[in-house]
């Protein structure tokens, strides 16, 4: 009985909770998937066209382009920066001197938006400007390094950017992870003998999976929004090599005055990021917790 | 929604009767002209504004690419700003078809625009018969700027053609100074290569396009000369063009590291803050080739805004715009061309001289792409100009059917 109230009072507590989700999260989901479905241009307008849009978006080079960069740069952007993030840690648990210092360092690059980041990597990598014409001003003459200009190594450019921004979070999330983990499982190894990489790889890494996860989760959430890095970096080009959806979705919601064909390829991202996802975290956090009960 | 807009515009209404009688009229405008001259060139405007008993409220945002949606979002939303900048053609032709800008047939017809404006600028500021946008200017994206010094350092003439313009480029290559300063970003690509079609490709090629958006039209000879010739500047651009923005590459003529740019109007604003004066220290070329204006035009569109003060205050505003004096000085400052066929163009620079000569010549004036066509379409034909110039392997007859798919989408 008594319990029963506090149950009430809780979901009363939490209603206007749930009312904001269902209206301004589902809610807005479900508009924008409904205008996928009609012709909407420069307004949203309920004249029902079927799946043309979606016929559209797959007979477009451009969009599968930036689909497929997405991918490269999703997997090339968490993979690297994870590996980079651990070693970072790892060096910096050494006890190093000076190690609050190297921290803010390194850590330094996620405090600054991705403008900036796009910004200063444009200039470092401009083929007239940058590293390119500084080499040359030593004089190697032939030397060549014009990867943004190149449409195959472009996208590249952007996982450069990318990982130079995340690799500071990761090694802060990593490190935190390290200084959890108990002393005495050093003293035991040191006195069993194992070598310190064997002691990383089979004990230390399996014991920071949470802290990967939540790495890989908060990298996921920044490679599918991914839009101002690209813009600035490289505008999408050269021609539409660097793409992304993000850009694609904004330029047809703004720039192009379609709207129905961009609501399609938000929802073409959604279905795509929840196919990748849901399976994944349903491994992870719901089946865990089954050999508990 | 309806029901909150009316809400709102009582409210509106409300307000504006309690405001003591004879208050100065209040516009809020919303424009993207931010850079140094075209800031100057808007204060024109607001000085006209207030002489004439109105109080301009400035709503400047930097990048049109940001104004546009915001100030579009605000009109559907029922909080329109007193008068939105737009560019002429299909861009606001949806708004007037929902019924949220007002229709401006009657101060058209007591300020006689049908006199005193060109018929086909008139067309591109009506969508059904009725006018709904005041055209402010004239400009054309299709330019050649030249550095003077070093053309007279070389020894050449300014280009008239195409032909001329690889001969004076090969000269500058030859000379180590980069012969084409150019910006590829999409939308600097595009024009460019519009200019090419007008211009290399000539005006019943460009109309078939544009106009009727016909792909059979571009699989003939004519449009694999403007591939070919548009494939072929790429040599003539040094390799940090990739997303330049077009000031940067104003500023390589400036400086002399190349000698050329084709770029709009706006281009002068670049050369006036360097100190340069048209004619002396740089030259202009109107549209290499058959030597066409492209008109595109910078217009202001007035939303309902259901009271009766914001009309009052957008009739004014109108009139303003279009006063003979306000225009030339508007237009002297802003580097563009007075829309108005009536007005004392003594003191336009050299370079707008000879595009109002051109303009007088109904053989040279085309309509620019913007009035021809919607904005989805020419930016399904952007992305594949752009494509084209990023991929030296592409060849003509390739882009010429990538090109001709898009047209065969659109085509009415």
């Amino acid at each position: 009985m008594k319990q029963g109230s506090i149950r009430w009072s809780v979901y009363a507590g939490l209603t206007p909770a749930i009312l904001i989700v269902v209206f301004a999260y589902v809610g807005t989901m479900i508009w924008t998937i409904g205008i996928s479905f009609t012709d909407s241009r420069m307004l949203p307008v309920a004249r029902f066209a079927g799946i043309s849009q979606y016929v559209r978006l797959f007979g477009s080079d451009r969009w599968l382009t930036s689909l497929q960069n997405m991918v490269l740069f999703g997997v090339l952007m968490i993979g690297i920066s994870l590996a980079l993030g651990f070693l970072l840690a790892v060096a910096l648990d050494q006890r190093v001197r000076a190690e609050g210092f190297l921290r803010t360092v390194i850590l330094y690059p996620y405090a600054m938006s991705f403008i900036v980041t796009g910004l200063v990597w444009q200039w470092i990598l401009g083929p007239t400007l940058g590293i390119q014409e500084t080499v040359r001003g030593w004089g190697f003459e032939n030397f060549r390094f014009d990867w943004i200009v190149q449409k195959e190594t472009a996208i590249y450019c952007v996982v450069l950017a990318g990982i130079w921004h995340a690799a500071g979070l990761v090694m802060a999330i990593m490190l935190a992870g390290l200084r959890g983990i108990d002393q005495d499982l050093w003293k035991a190894s040191r006195i069993d003998g194992i070598k310190p990489w064997r002691f990383y790889l089979h004990i230390v890494i399996p014991m920071l999976r949470p802290s990967f996860i939540s790495a890989t989760v908060l990298l996921s959430l920044g490679v599918v929004k991914l839009y101002d890095l690209v813009l600035v970096l490289t505008g999408g080009g050269p021609g539409f090599s660097s793409d992304v959806p993000a850009k694609f979705v904004m330029d047809y919601l703004f720039q192009r005055q379609n709207i129905g064909l961009a609501t399609a390829a938000a929802t073409t991202l959604l279905i795509t990021v929840l196919c990748v996802l849901t399976p994944w975290l349903y491994a992870e956090y719901f089946r865990a917790e089954r050999p508990k009960e | 929604m309806s029901r909150y807009r009316a809400l709102l515009g009582a409210t509106m209404l409300a307000v504006a009767a309690i405001q003591p009688a004879g208050a100065a009229e209040k516009a809020e405008v919303l424009h993207w002209w931010t850079t140094q001259s075209q800031s100057k060139a808007v204060k024109v405007f607001a000085d006209a504004f207030s002489a004439a008993g109105g109080e301009w409220v400035d709503n400047a945002i930097v990048n049109g690419d940001v104004a546009k949606p915001t100030g579009i979002n605000r009109i559907v939303g029922g909080n329109p700003p007193t008068v939105m900048m737009m560019n002429a053609g299909k861009q606001f032709g949806e708004l007037a078809d929902q019924g949220l800008l007002r229709n401006l047939d009657d101060v058209a017809a007591t300020e006689g625009w049908q006199a005193s404006l060109p018929a086909d600028v008139l067309a591109a500021v009506s969508r059904d018969g009725h006018i709904y946008a005041v055209p402010v200017n004239l400009q054309t994206p299709n330019w050649l700027w030249y550095n003077k010094a070093l053309f007279e350092k070389f020894g050449v003439e300014e280009p008239k053609t195409w032909e001329d313009f690889f001969a004076v480029a090969d000269k500058f290559q030859q000379g180590g100074i980069i012969p084409l300063a150019f910006g590829a970003q999409a939308w600097q690509q595009h024009q460019l290569f519009n200019g090419v079609l007008a211009g290399a490709g000539g005006r019943d090629l460009y109309m078939s396009v544009f106009r009727d958006k016909n792909p059979e039209a571009v699989k003939g000879a004519e449009f694999k000369r403007v591939a070919e010739v548009y494939a072929k500047l790429r040599s003539y651009t040094d390799p940090g063009s990739p997303n330049r923005s077009f000031n940067e590459a104003a500023s390589m003529v400036i400086t002399g590291k190349a000698a050329m740019h084709i770029m709009g109007d706006w281009e002068k604003g670049e050369f006036t803050s360097a100190g340069w004066v048209a004619g002396k220290d740089y030259g202009c070329v109107l549209g290499l080739g058959e030597q066409n204006f492209l008109m595109d035009s910078n217009v202001f569109i007035m939303p309902e805004t259901r009271s009766e003060s914001g009309a009052r205050a957008q009739d004014m505003m109108a009139r303003v715009m279009l006063d003979k004096d306000v225009q030339v000085e508007f237009n002297n400052l802003k580097g563009s061309i007075p829309v108005r066929n009536d007005v004392d163009t003594s003191g336009l620079d050299a370079c707008s001289k000879i595009g109002l000569e051109a303009l007088k010549d109904p053989g040279k004036q085309l309509a620019g792409p913007d009035w021809l066509a919607g904005a989805d379409m020419l930016n399904s034909l952007a992305d594949v100009v752009v494509e084209y110039w990023a991929t030296p392997s592409e060849t003509p007859e390739q882009f010429a059917e990538k090109y001709a798919a898009v047209l065969a989408e659109f085509q009415e």
